[in-house]
């Protein structure tokens, strides 16, 4: 570690994955109320169980981001942070406010939970994944803006790169995305049409920024390649980004009432969005194939280069599969939806925060490079572990999808849509074997930090090295 | 013949070392342009056999000479950009950063003359919601419109540089990247002039 004040990045990682094994365990219990209706009930019911899945996922990515902000920064700077207790402090609010607003969710009625808050002063409740309290949601934009200032300040003082600057565009476009989500149109297209602002601007947008200066700046650590060469290939992979993103916003436009053209940009934009997350792929391996050194944290390059993969095949293959609009007529809002979802966020930002942990918790626990070899073991086997049943999830899924779109949507013959979910009932049960093995692989991947913590630090192979 | 080929494959590569031009990072993102572009024409090639007459109809309503003048604009900022890669090639900085300010200002005519084809049409009543021709029409030359102020930006940050010296015989990939993307945005309105304005 080179400067002091990266070390407050540590409790933002910890939390992240103290909320990732949260999200994962309501995860089980909601793919089981998908085959078994009332498992639970009532005191976990699907809709709460649905919101605390999702919401923790949000919740632990915006730690991850935030702590590889905080690590990051500093070394690319050149400077300590300019408030270590600013990060702190903000820590603990957005921790609080984080679990109070889940045991809101799990304790209280939703209805009685915007009674309580006082959601009728300023109403956004009720919004799928934007479903926090109000005040919940103003807590959020204080932690973002104090965040902002510190990131900022500390770039804007030190040493400025295409990585820092590319990571704050990122983060600024995040928080001021999210400010839609107080708009809150009581026309329900145009509620629909802004709250993806929020929802698609943030996944399909600026955090794939975040992606990419995180995905840089371990690469660059890691490989050891020339600064120059990595940024480059950095700034086309963004402007492609944005170009496909933002007005691939349209495939979201198809169906809510906006206007027609909608279905022609949406889906020649949106078409091409697997492009900078192919770069993205070439871009990864190209750098580890000209590397300089061999790294001794073999695991963080393990999870750079399969967030590359991964990143491609759940964004760009899963969200082409459904993205024209003439198929999409058929597929939106079935299960092709969920598993494009479930292998998006976690091949591109469940990945990316855990290549960043992986890379940086060695040095924030007081290594100089890399865990022990037997820690990097354990990390490899829950890497494997988590991607593979994450395939799997997101094939049973597809499967349960394209079943779903031809029994209730397209044969001649359409059935109703409960019906349908009991005949498709056998995938969601392989589905959630497939579930229990993730958290396996997540397990595994918390063990990994107490495995062989004092073991000697794993040194690099010195032959194997293509550059060498 | 494969020989003579061969021939002057190595004989083109001997006598420009740096192939393609400029830095390989622009022509990934050229060719990522491209696509999208010929997605679109594509678009417009599958809507228009469905309603070729509507498409006839109201291509006849569009400007032809202010696009053909448009035209000629860009042809000629292209001009000016060749010049100015053959002075910074000849080491002559100044010459290059003013052929690059020339291009420039025909970029900005180009839009000038395009923004004042949107005011009529908007001044009609024409929306992208008109009918299927008018939406590809306007999508398509807009989306080729700020193809054309990313490149006058690009090409004034390359003329910046050069003003102030920043370019070598040796060493000026940047007037090539430069010079490589403006080409791309002038051809690509080669394609969309004669496809939207006069094929029918």
């Amino acid at each position: 570690m080179q400067y002091q004040s990266q070390a407050v990045a540590k409790p933002y990682f910890i939390a992240a994955i103290g909320l990732f094994v949260g999200q994962i365990l309501f995860g089980l219990i909601l793919g089981l109320q998908y085959v078994i209706g009332d498992f639970m009930f009532p005191e976990i019911p699907f809709n709460v169980a649905r919101m605390v899945h999702t919401n923790l996922l949000i919740v632990w990515l915006l730690f991850g981001f935030m702590g590889a902000a905080y690590y990051l920064v500093p070394e690319e700077a050149e400077r300590e942070l300019f408030s270590p207790g600013l990060a702190i402090l903000m820590f603990w609010i957005f921790l609080v406010a984080g679990a109070l607003t889940i045991l809101g969710y799990l304790l209280v009625p939703y209805s009685g939970l915007a009674e309580l808050t006082q959601n009728s002063v300023l109403p956004t409740m009720g919004r799928e994944f934007l479903e926090q309290p109000t005040i919940t949601k103003l807590g959020i934009v204080v932690v973002a803006l104090a965040f902002l200032f510190n990131i900022g300040m500390t770039i804007l003082k030190g040493r400025k790169t295409a990585v820092s600057l590319v990571l704050l565009i990122g983060l600024l476009g995040l928080a001021v995305m999210f400010l839609f989500s107080f708009y809150n149109p009581d026309n329900l297209a145009k509620d629909k049409y802004y709250w993806w602002w929020v929802v698609h601007l943030w996944v399909e947008g600026v955090w794939e920024l975040i992606l990419g200066s995180i995905l840089a700046f371990v690469l660059i650590k890691t490989t050891g390649v020339d600064r120059e060469v990595i940024e480059k290939w950095l700034y086309v992979i963004i402007a492609m980004t944005l170009i496909t993103g933002i007005i691939g916003t349209g495939h979201h436009y198809y169906w809510i009432g906006a206007p027609e053209y909608w279905q022609w940009w949406g889906s020649i934009f949106s078409a091409l969005e697997p492009i900078p997350f192919f770069m993205m792929t070439v871009f990864a391996f190209n750098m580890v194939n000209r590397r300089r050194r061999n790294h001794p944290n073999k695991a963080a390059v393990l999870w750079a280069m399969g967030t590359a993969v991964m990143a491609f095949l759940g964004a760009g293959v899963w969200g082409f599969l459904h993205t024209l609009a003439p198929i999409n007529y058929y597929t939106h809002g079935t299960q092709i939806t969920a598993a494009h979802g479930h292998m998006a966020f976690y091949g591109a930002y469940v990945m990316i925060v855990l290549t960043m942990i992986s890379y940086a918790m060695p040095m924030l626990r007081g290594r100089t490079a890399a865990p022990s070899n037997r820690s990097q073991v354990v990390e490899m086997w829950s890497f494997w572990l988590m991607t593979v049943s994450i395939v799997f999830i997101t094939l049973f899924l597809t499967g349960a999808g394209i079943l779903q779109v031809y029994l209730q949507r397209y044969s001649g013959d359409p059935l109703p849509f409960m019906v349908v979910q009991d005949k498709i009932a056998m995938f969601y049960w392989m589905r959630e074997v497939a579930g229990a093995v993730f958290m396996v692989g997540l397990i595994a991947y918390v063990a990994s930090f107490f495995v062989g913590s004092r073991d000697p630090e794993a040194t690099a192979v010195a032959g194997d090295s293509a550059a060498a | 013949m494969r020989g003579i080929l061969m021939d002057t494959v190595v004989r083109h590569e001997q006598a420009r070392p740096g192939y393609p031009p400029g830095d390989l990072a622009i022509w990934i993102f050229i060719l990522a342009e491209l696509l999208v572009f010929a997605i679109f024409f594509a678009a417009y090639a599958f809507a228009r056999s469905g309603q070729a007459e509507l498409f006839n109809h109201y291509q006849a309503t569009l400007n032809r000479d202010t696009a053909l003048f448009n035209t000629l604009a860009l042809l000629t900022s292209s001009y000016f950009v060749v010049r100015g890669v053959v002075a910074a090639r000849e080491g002559n900085n100044a010459l290059c950063a003013r052929w690059l300010w020339a291009a420039v200002a025909m970029g900005g005519l180009f839009l000038v003359i395009k923004a004042s084809e949107y005011a009529d049409h908007f001044a009609a009543g024409v929306s992208l919601s008109s009918n299927t021709f008018y939406m590809f029409y306007l999508s398509l030359t807009f989306f080729h419109f700020m193809h054309v102020i990313l490149g006058m930006v690009i090409l004034a940050a390359v003329a910046v540089k050069a003003g102030r010296d920043g370019y070598s015989p040796d060493d000026h990939t940047g007037v090539e990247t430069g010079a490589s993307y403006w080409h791309m945005v002038d051809m690509v309105w080669l394609i969309l002039f004669p496809l939207v304005y006069v094929m029918r």
